[in-house]
């Protein structure tokens, strides 16, 4: 069929990185070496997941296994999101509670309506999209609303002076942050088709499937991230935000890291 | 009308955010009008005790949305009433926060703070940042307000400032205060070696000014 490329396909496809590796060398990028491993290891994770998904839509319990594969890719997320912003307090804590709204929030939506069949072969791939997608907006508001509160203290000073609640007094610089990490996000949703072919359509096209139905699939698909990425920012906005707020509506101290 | 003074790091902004509960004491009580501070919700009582900070910090947007920071159902009248209190008017109202002068900024945040109708006004060196002709006009203001039964707290490095617009004094060096009293009876001359470097401009503070 169409998309089946074989082994010799993948090891033809390997011409292409040794294009890379050749431009490189010759103009001296110093590049060659994480050219050749990053592509190495891309085969390697992929031959990995391959492998482990195939075993796992065999077994008798391959639901059970996907939200198990749905626990761990949370996981793994919001470690990434606390790494990535470091300086924000409970990062891991708050990324973990993002997900996991946005995994009830959109996949309950999607399952729940009947727009996939809740089995493993929709599961893992759409849990997958709905948690890479939304990681960068995440990190980015969590970043986002830690400095505007660190860095406009003696503004959201004033504002608790006046007597407003910490939940008001951080209305305005949360809305500015989920601002900020959302538009890209609709940009890039507004660009579809235009700009580039999306990747879960460019996939079903290669693998034979009639371009109208991996429309109708990237559609559902790209509102799943949007609606992901609305979902987590808020829920790390919001968290964020409490976390640098006392009961008593004070704001906590907060150092500039070195690398901020 | 009382005036704090002291060296920079005595305490004095700190004493100010513990009146408000912006800051809470690690021991020991604040009280007001007889109740700690601790026991009182943190939010009536920031309108009841107002705070103007020391530079000024007007928020986006106009000046009648900065005043409906303070007050979300004030209408225009109410605010031209209380621009008025601090010698601006009405006609400030669209006009950007962003675009004021340092002077005009400082009395949109005491006219913010006017509006919530505080008993106490704590002032944090209000006119550090502004020119001399400015500050006399800031001190008039407040004057004003404590003529009309606001409880005026003034902190200031400047002994001068103290002496014309305060009716009582304390003195604060490293976090203790060394004297309260009558600022008409204030007497430098009598005060602790290291306040009395400060507030006659012999130590490496009073070099500042």
């Amino acid at each position: 069929m169409t998309g089946d490329i074989g082994w010799t396909g993948l090891v033809t496809s390997l011409v292409l990185v040794g294009v890379a590796v050749a431009i490189s060398l010759w103009r001296r990028l110093g590049l060659e070496q994480s050219m050749v491993w990053s592509a190495a290891r891309a085969m390697a994770q992929l031959l990995v997941v391959g492998l482990l998904l195939q075993v796992l839509f065999r077994s008798r319990h391959s639901l059970g296994w996907s939200w198990i594969w749905v626990l761990v890719m949370v996981t793994f997320a919001a470690e990434t999101v606390r790494r990535r912003a470091r300086e924000v307090p409970d990062m891991f804590v708050l990324g973990l509670a993002a997900f996991a709204t946005s995994a009830v929030v959109t996949l309950g939506v999607l399952f729940g309506l009947g727009v996939f069949p809740l089995e493993a072969r929709a599961l893992i791939p759409l849990a997958g999209m709905m948690v890479g997608n939304a990681m960068t907006s995440t990190v980015l508001v969590g970043r986002r609303v830690f400095e505007e509160l660190r860095d406009k203290r003696s503004e959201v000073e004033a504002r608790l002076a006046l007597g407003l609640s910490s939940r008001d007094a951080a209305r305005p610089y949360l809305r500015s942050a989920l601002r900020t990490a959302l538009i890209p996000q609709i940009e890039s949703t507004k660009a579809v088709g235009i700009v580039f072919l999306p990747g879960a359509m460019t996939g079903l096209i290669l693998a034979g499937v009639a371009p109208m139905k991996a429309v109708l699939v990237q559609a559902a698909v790209m509102y799943l991230v949007l609606g992901s990425a609305a979902t987590t920012t808020t829920v790390v906005a919001l968290g964020v935000s409490r976390r640098l707020f006392t009961r008593d509506h004070r704001l906590v101290p907060m150092t500039r890291s070195a690398d901020a | 009308m009382t005036a704090v003074v002291g060296p920079s790091g005595a305490g004095k902004s700190t004493l100010l955010r513990l009146c408000n509960r912006l800051e809470v004491p690690a021991g020991g009580r604040v009280l007001f009008r007889g109740e700690d501070v601790a026991q009182l919700d943190p939010l009536r009582l920031r309108r009841r005790v107002g705070l103007v900070a020391q530079r000024p910090t007007p928020f986006p947007g106009t000046v009648a949305e900065n005043l409906r920071v303070a007050e979300p159902h004030a209408d225009d009248a109410a605010m031209a009433a209380v621009l008025e209190r601090v010698e601006l008017d009405g006609s400030f109202l669209p006009r950007p926060a962003g675009d004021l002068s340092g002077g005009e900024a400082q009395r949109v945040c005491l006219a913010r703070t006017l509006l919530t109708g505080p008993e106490v006004l704590l002032m944090d060196e209000p006119t550090s940042s502004l020119d001399p002709h400015t500050r006399y006009a800031l001190e008039a203001l407040a004057r004003a307000q404590a003529l009309g039964g606001v409880a005026v707290i003034w902190v200031s490095h400047d002994l001068e400032q103290v002496q014309r617009i305060a009716d009582h004094v304390v003195v604060l060096v490293k976090g203790v205060i060394v004297h309260t009293g009558r600022a008409r009876d204030f007497d430098a001359a009598s005060m602790p070696r290291e306040a009395l470097e400060f507030l006659t401009g012999t130590g490496e503070e009073g070099a500042q000014r």
